[in-house]
């Protein structure tokens, strides 16, 4: 196992008598896309800002690069881009006059017209950032974290308002980074997000990890639930799926029957009794559980504070 | 990292040119003030009464006074913003980040100072009659020192919006007990002590000094005073000094 880019064992972090982090270790490898998810305040920000080094744990170790995110954090910088959740800038700052200053900052930089208009940001170089749409501000902070070609790149909520196509546009820069191998943490509360993007998945509650996992292993794990719904006009479907699978498994109302099993051979198998029955179908659709509902299954359904 | 220090007080200083309110609020009241006080007392020398107060130096002072508030209102509107932060997550240094407002500040002195010495050989002539390289040092120390008072205020007030209402309830009043109008030795004794500790009653004695020609090595004392407040606020600053 090569050593991991990013290493957390055992992190804590209190605010005052909140606890926001309480026992976090994870290991992220390079050309890993790595998710956190977790409902609102488990703790995805504390951590992220943890390893960064923007924030001094209670206690824990942690290295990025095998650095100290506290001791090395001006080698480290020119390392990481990072975007935080909540980032302002200069109200009347114009966007190139920022994009302008960060790349003065860096030894080594991209290509950054291109950057911008690969966001979509090139026809408002000149505008303020107070004149900016909340998604335009996101794709710009996007921008401010990629400029310096980062070796590691943390992005907190990074998609969190923004349109389909934009969201779209920065999924395909997220796996970009990855196929020049460097190495992607972020935070989503969209699971399809993860799903899509994500090479393995923290779930993290009460600033614990509760799981961790490929979003697959994940889903195999906790929700190997199948479910195949189909209409038929044909006659004794029930009993004939009943005999073939088991009492359990075949539920009907009128002519849609819904068939309930696990694991992944399932919804083979019943296409198999299908064919072999030569039951004729008309409607036929699977439901397989996502990373949403081990999400929900792992963290509870209730709101919390 | 001189590159990015440069490139960052750029910025800032057109970002401050953009609100025109704040701008007139930091280089126009004091010129204001000088201009219809000086109609009201009497800022020519030549004048058979003499003015009670100096006037150019009040002006002066305010113009320092102005800046330092101005800058305690971008600091504590920067920290609410996540501004401040987000500079800090860069490989900017922070002795970079504020030493950028420092020289802004400065500069806006020197441009203050410049406005008001055209101001006064305008409309009183022969008020202005100093030497203007010593004055124009003078307030520069000035200025840093009660920066540096600025920065103790803007770790400590609580949010963006009392901070300019702050700044100017602790930093005016100190104008008033500076010396300027009455010697501080007509303070009560408590009193006399404590504004010993302000950087305005220093200032004005500095000022006063250059002022009257008398100059920097008469009033060294002074100009030591200003250094002292400066190192202390510093050191206190660096130890309260909020990002977020
Ligand atoms: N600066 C702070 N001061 C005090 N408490 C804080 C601070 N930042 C976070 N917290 C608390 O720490 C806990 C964890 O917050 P954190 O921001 O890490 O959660 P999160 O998982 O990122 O949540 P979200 O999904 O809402 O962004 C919360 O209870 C929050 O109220
Ligand atoms: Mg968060």
């Amino acid at each position: 196992m090569p050593t991991p880019v990013i290493a957390v064992s055992h992190l804590r972090k209190t605010y005052g008598s909140t606890v926001a982090v309480d026992d976090v270790s994870l290991e992220v490898h390079e050309g890993e896309i790595f998710g956190l998810i977790g409902p609102n305040g488990a703790g995805k920000t504390t951590t992220m800002e943890c390893v960064e080094g923007h924030r001094k744990p209670d206690s824990g170790r942690i290295t990025v690069l095998g650095l100290d995110p506290l001791r090395d954090a001006s080698a480290l910088r020119q390392r990481i881009g990072v975007q935080h959740q909540e980032a302002h800038l200069h109200k009347r700052i114009k966007v190139w006059e920022a994009v302008d200053l960060w790349s003065t900052l860096y030894s080594r930089t991209v290509d950054t017209a291109d950057l911008l208009n690969r966001l979509g940001l090139d026809t408002k170089r000149n505008a303020w950032f107070m004149t900016l749409s909340g998604g335009q501000k996101q794709r710009l902070f996007v921008a401010l974290a990629l400029i310096h070609d980062p070796e590691v790149v943390f992005l907190d909520e990074l998609t969190t308002g923004l349109d389909p196509q934009a969201r779209r546009v920065i999924w395909s820069l997220v796996t970009d980074i990855r196929s020049k191998g460097k190495t992607v943490i972020l935070s989503t509360h969209l699971m399809e997000e993860a799903e899509r993007l994500c090479d393995r998945v923290a779930i993290i509650e009460h600033g614990r990890v509760v799981e961790v996992g490929t979003p697959l292993e994940l889903v195999e794990k906790h929700c190997p639930e199948r479910r195949v719904v189909f209409t038929s006009e044909s006659a004794g479907v029930a009993d004939r799926f009943k005999a073939a699978l088991g009492d359990h498994s075949v539920a009907s109302d009128g002519a849609t029957y819904t068939l309930q099993g696990e694991g992944e051979d399932f919804v083979t198998d019943v296409i198999h009794v299908l064919a072999r029955q030569g039951i004729r179908i008309r409607g036929f659709r699977t439901e397989v559980p996502s990373l949403e509902d081990v999400f929900l299954k792992l963290t509870g359904h209730g709101i919390r504070d | 990292m001189l590159k990015g220090f440069w490139k960052l007080t750029w910025v800032e200083t057109k970002v401050f040119a953009r609100e025109p309110m704040g701008v007139f609020a930091t280089l126009g009241v004091p010129v204001i003030i000088f201009l219809v006080l000086g109609r009201m007392v009497g800022a020519d020398r030549v004048n058979s009464e003499p003015p009670p107060f100096n006037l150019p130096v009040l002006a002066a002072l305010l113009i320092a006074v102005s800046v330092v508030i101005s800058l305690v209102a971008v600091i504590s509107i920067y920290r609410e913003g996540g501004i401040l932060k987000r500079l800090r997550a860069t490989p900017l240094s922070p002795v970079t980040i504020l030493g950028a407002q420092v020289v802004i500040k400065l500069v806006l002195t020197v441009i203050g100072l410049i406005l008001l010495v055209l101001a006064g050989r305008q409309f009183f002539p022969g008020a202005m009659e100093v030497n203007l390289l010593s004055f124009t040092l003078a307030l520069m120390l000035s200025t840093l020192s009660v920066l540096s008072l600025g920065f103790v205020i803007a770790s400590v007030v609580p949010t963006a919006r009392f901070a300019q209402p702050l700044a100017a309830a602790l930093l005016y009043p100190m104008i008033a007990m500076s010396g300027l109008f009455f010697p501080v030795d007509q303070l009560p004794p408590v009193l006399g002590t404590l504004v010993q500790l302000f950087p305005t009653t220093h200032a004005v004695s500095l000022l006063l000094g250059v002022w009257d020609g008398s100059g920097w090595n008469a009033h060294w004392g002074s100009a030591l005073g200003l250094v002292a407040v400066l190192v202390t606020c510093a050191g206190i600053s660096t130890r309260v000094f909020r990002w977020e």
